[in-house]
């Protein structure tokens, strides 16, 4: 007879749910994870990994294309996309069994349904419009994500107009395609694509792509696209599509209204994601939504006691790390240890395009909007001799101080390898760092990673190699 | 224009402190010279007279509250004729004038009956300017704020992982509110949204919060960062009393009646042979800084004095050069002022060597804790009748345990033993004293 009483209850599989669970686990509490679909969420099946394995075979590809560069020869290079998204299924599989075979290891049960919360402390459970044994919990964790948002008008078709969902798994190779929105999903799309030869326009509603990272980032990241043979409209919108049989005829506005049709096989939209908040059953508890997420506090509690929310659908950012943090500090606010909230502003975010970006923290901009008198650093890629070495002389990072304490208020880097690098920064900065320590840092030679410290020689007028 | 009271400084190098109690509420008149509020700091609490009269009008920091620094406006004084209309416009800002000036920060105040003792372990919080064998831990950013905002970092509360002190608890010490504190672990949450069934990971059974003063704080840490920043190395003699209690009866029996009358302790001899040891083994006074070793040129004995609901440790200073009747004068009048809270920085602060005796409790014999940034504290048991060895015959002798507790960073394991060697004849013999 399976159990159906625990301390813990938590809905939805993916990295918050079941990083959380295992945590939860780790503090001896009884702990079920109800997964509807597929273990690892979003992230691991349909986001985050499959979307960088799709990117590896590209950047490989991308590699073999100029292997004359390195003096090696390649003859034939060719692409089977089938192969190509055949391997990042794979991989999905392949790492949702390993999160099956974690929780089992931590004895997390695990009900494969569709849960439905049912007033505080109790789960309803159904499989296939079936229902299953209910489930009753101390503490529900809700940390059911979130899915594409569709704009009017602009509503993806599962067939010509795409989302991420269809992008990873396409019926074709497209020849051309639109990529609306030009954040993380749709950049990385975008420079996919593109590299396998095909013809990518990226329509952007505000003035900068990649809109949320530092601008001179962006406009750097912006000039490597276009040289890369990217068309990139911003400060542009969509404002019809009109489907044909195999293609879609776009209307795209500029900034001075003046409208222009270009027909591409496949549309990618790429315009945000909302939060799952429907069909869970929150009409039966006090829970409040805010613009397609539940309000929750800083431990993820909601406004009915003894359930919280957790990641994609608590609000932005929209990052699985971000949910695992909130998951684990939410268990442990709830096991009585000393938890402390997570600090938003030292979240980092990494789009995984050609070149990479990475950032975490305030951009110059925003720093300078809140007040601070600032020191920026910046050193490019050109400067730094392992990026020559390896045939990467395109990339900035940048730096961002208080010129007052010293104190990191952000770090901004585009170019390769980037968002292994971050974590350094990010590091750095829940440790409060000022300057003098990132200065005294030895960093490795010759590295990247040197770079890091560059950039902050040169936010203080020191820097040695450029 | 309402009077502005303002958190006086106790001491000139007090920056902070807790405003324990207000004496008096919001509408109550005023006299010159009343006590209308009490101040703690690390080892005392002061009293706070007021200078001017009138009617307390408002009240601006709660009592209870920790953190304040000196100087801040704590509340505002009406004065005759005005009424609360003239709160409006006060302005809570801290008048431009420099720390000693307000409210009489030395006020001599009688003895107050509910002065809490401060509960203290032997500890000298502030640290002479060279020490830097004192490790705070604090974030990079959080110094460095504390610098350019002139707090000593080392008396702020950390709240950050394991005690470090952060960038939020010097904004918190520079907006002069309560320190941010560590909540401790396995409480039930005390927020808005009540956590109907907190699961207890420890086990604990209910208890009751015993508030940490900022003075138990402070020794917390200082203790602390001793006993894991300080290579402690102990060595162990022991001491035959019976000459000296001999000689401290006839000394003692020569004390007149009144007027100029005195009474040897054990403990006074024990400070004046350490003393003299310590001037004879001068590398046993002595403190270790990164760039150099500092033999002190006299010796200013630390010594434990047992209080209600704690210890403290008030400093015979230059006590190589006091006989033994200055040295227990002083000591019976430092310990009364210990008793009663009364104790002035000044009495408590430096030393360089340290004495604790637990002998009057049945002791047998301790390792002390050193109080950074000294080099070493001797640590005295009770005096008892235990079998000892004389001429390879069986023998009953009173013996004292004495456990000194070096640094071993500035103080060897051979200095340590040639200080007890040197100690051991005065205590044994005491009329080597004389020498």
């Amino acid at each position: 007879m399976a159990d159906t009483s625990f301390d813990v209850i938590i809905i939805g599989g993916g990295p918050g749910g079941y990083v959380t669970a295992i945590r939860s686990a780790q503090l001896g509490l009884k702990t079920c994870v109800v997964e509807k679909k597929h273990l690892g969420g979003i992230c691991l099946n349909w986001g985050c990994i499959p979307t960088k394995a799709l990117l590896r075979s590209a950047e490989i590809y991308h590699y073999m294309n100029h292997a004359g560069d390195y003096g090696l020869e390649a003859k034939g290079v060719a692409f089977d996309i089938e192969k190509i998204v055949g391997r990042s299924r794979g991989v999905s599989k392949q790492l949702s069994g390993g999160v099956a075979h974690l929780l089992k290891k931590n004895k997390v049960t695990v009900v494969d349904g569709e849960a439905k919360l049912n007033g505080a402390g109790k789960v309803e459970v159904s499989k296939d419009g079936k229902a299953l044994p209910g489930l009753s919990g101390k503490h529900i964790i809700v940390a059911t994500g979130a899915r594409p948002r569709a704009l009017p008008g602009l509503e993806p078709d599962g067939k010509l107009v795409w989302t991420y969902f269809e992008a990873l798994v396409p019926d074709i190779m497209p020849k051309s395609l639109l990529v609306i929105g030009s954040g993380a999903i749709g950049i990385e799309f975008a420079s996919f694509f593109r590299t396998l030869g095909a013809e990518v326009t990226v329509v952007e509603v505000l003035p900068q792509v990649l809109p949320v990272e530092d601008a001179e980032i962006a406009a750097h990241a912006h000039k490597q696209f276009e040289k890369q043979g990217m068309t990139i409209m911003t400060d542009a919108k969509v404002t019809g599509l009109k489907k044909a049989k195999n293609s879609v005829i776009c209307t795209i506005e500029d900034g001075k209204g003046k409208a222009q049709e270009i027909t591409v096989d496949r549309v990618i939209s790429a315009v945000g994601v909302v939060g799952n908040i429907e069909d869970i059953g929150l009409e039966t508890t006090k829970i409040k939504t805010d613009r397609g997420c539940i309000v929750a506090d800083e431990f993820s509690r909601t406004a009915e006691p003894g359930i919280y929310a957790i990641g994609d659908v608590a609000g932005p950012p929209m990052l699985a790390h971000k949910a695992e943090h909130e998951g684990v500090i939410c268990i442990e606010k709830i096991a009585g240890l000393d938890a402390h909230p997570l600090n938003k502003g030292q979240i980092p975010g990494c789009t995984y395009c050609h070149p990479q970006v990475a950032s975490v923290g305030l951009t110059e901009a925003k720093a300078k909007e809140a007040g601070y008198e600032v020191n920026v650093g910046r050193f490019p890629f050109l400067g730094n001799g392992k990026a020559i070495a390896l045939g990467e002389p395109d990339g900035l990072v940048k730096t961002v101080f208080d010129k007052k304490t010293g104190q990191l208020l952000g770090a901004h880097m585009v170019g390769a390898e980037v968002t292994e690098l971050i974590q350094g920064y990010v590091v750095a900065m829940g440790l409060e760092t000022t300057e003098e320590e990132l200065m005294h840092t030895v960093f490795p030679h010759p590295t990247l990673s040197e770079m890091m410290h560059e950039s902050v020689l040169d936010a203080y007028g020191r820097v040695i190699h450029f | 224009m309402p009077v502005q009271i303002l958190m006086p400084a106790l001491s000139p190098t007090m920056t902070e402190g807790t405003l324990a109690k207000w004496l008096k509420s919001e509408g109550d008149t005023i006299e010159s010279g009343d006590v209308i509020a009490e101040i703690e700091t690390d080892k005392a609490t002061m009293e706070v007279e007021a200078v001017d009269e009138g009617t307390l009008g408002k009240i601006l920091v709660a009592e209870g509250s920790e953190g304040v620094p000196v100087n801040q406006v704590i509340g505002l004084l009406l004065e005759d004729g005005e009424d609360a209309s003239a709160l409006d416009g006060a302005d809570a800002a801290p008048p431009p004038v420099p720390a000693a000036a307000p409210e009489p920060a030395n006020a001599p105040a009688a003895a107050a009956a509910p002065a809490p003792a401060p509960a203290t372990t032997p500890t000298a919080p502030a640290s002479p300017p060279a020490a830097t064998g004192n490790r705070v831990f604090a974030s990079p950013l959080a110094r460095r704020m504390a610098e350019q905002a002139g707090l000593d970092i080392a008396s702020i509360a950390g709240s950050g992982p394991h005690g470090r002190i952060v960038k939020s608890d010097v904004e918190a010490a520079q907006a002069g509110g309560t320190v941010a504190k560590a909540q401790p672990a396995a409480t039930a949450p005390a927020s808005s949204a009540p956590d109907p069934a907190t699961v207890d990971a420890s086990g604990l059974p209910p208890y009751r919060e015993v508030a940490n003063s900022s003075m138990r704080k402070v020794v917390a840490r200082r203790l602390s960062e001793s006993k894991q920043q300080v290579p402690h190395f102990y060595l162990t003699v022991e001491c035959e009393l019976d000459n000296l209690l001999a000689q401290r009866k006839k000394l003692n029996a020569k004390s007149p009646e009144g007027e100029g009358a005195y009474k040897i302790s054990v403990n006074d001899f024990v400070i004046r042979a350490a003393a003299m040891a310590l001037m004879r083994v001068p590398a046993a006074n002595a403190m270790w800084t990164d760039e150099a070793i500092l033999e002190f040129e006299r010796a200013d004995v630390s010594v434990a004095v047992a209080i209600d609901g704690g210890l403290i440790t008030p400093v015979i200073r230059n006590a190589n050069n006091k006989g033994l009747l200055e040295i227990s004068n002083e000591m019976k009048s430092l310990a009364a002022k210990a008793r009663d809270g009364k104790l002035q920085p000044e009495e408590y602060q430096g030393g360089t060597f340290s004495v604790s005796n637990l002998g009057m409790f049945g002791i047998k014999e301790f390792a002390a804790i050193i109080n950074p940034p000294q080099g070493a504290i001797l640590a005295v048991g009770a005096g008892e009748q235990r079998p000892v060895v004389k001429d390879g015959a069986l023998a009953v002798a009173t013996v004292m345990s004495c456990t000194l507790s070096v640094d071993h960073r500035v103080v060897d394991g051979a200095v340590g033993a040639q200080f007890l060697a040197a100690f051991k004849p005065l205590i044994e013999d005491p009329v080597m004293m004389l020498l």
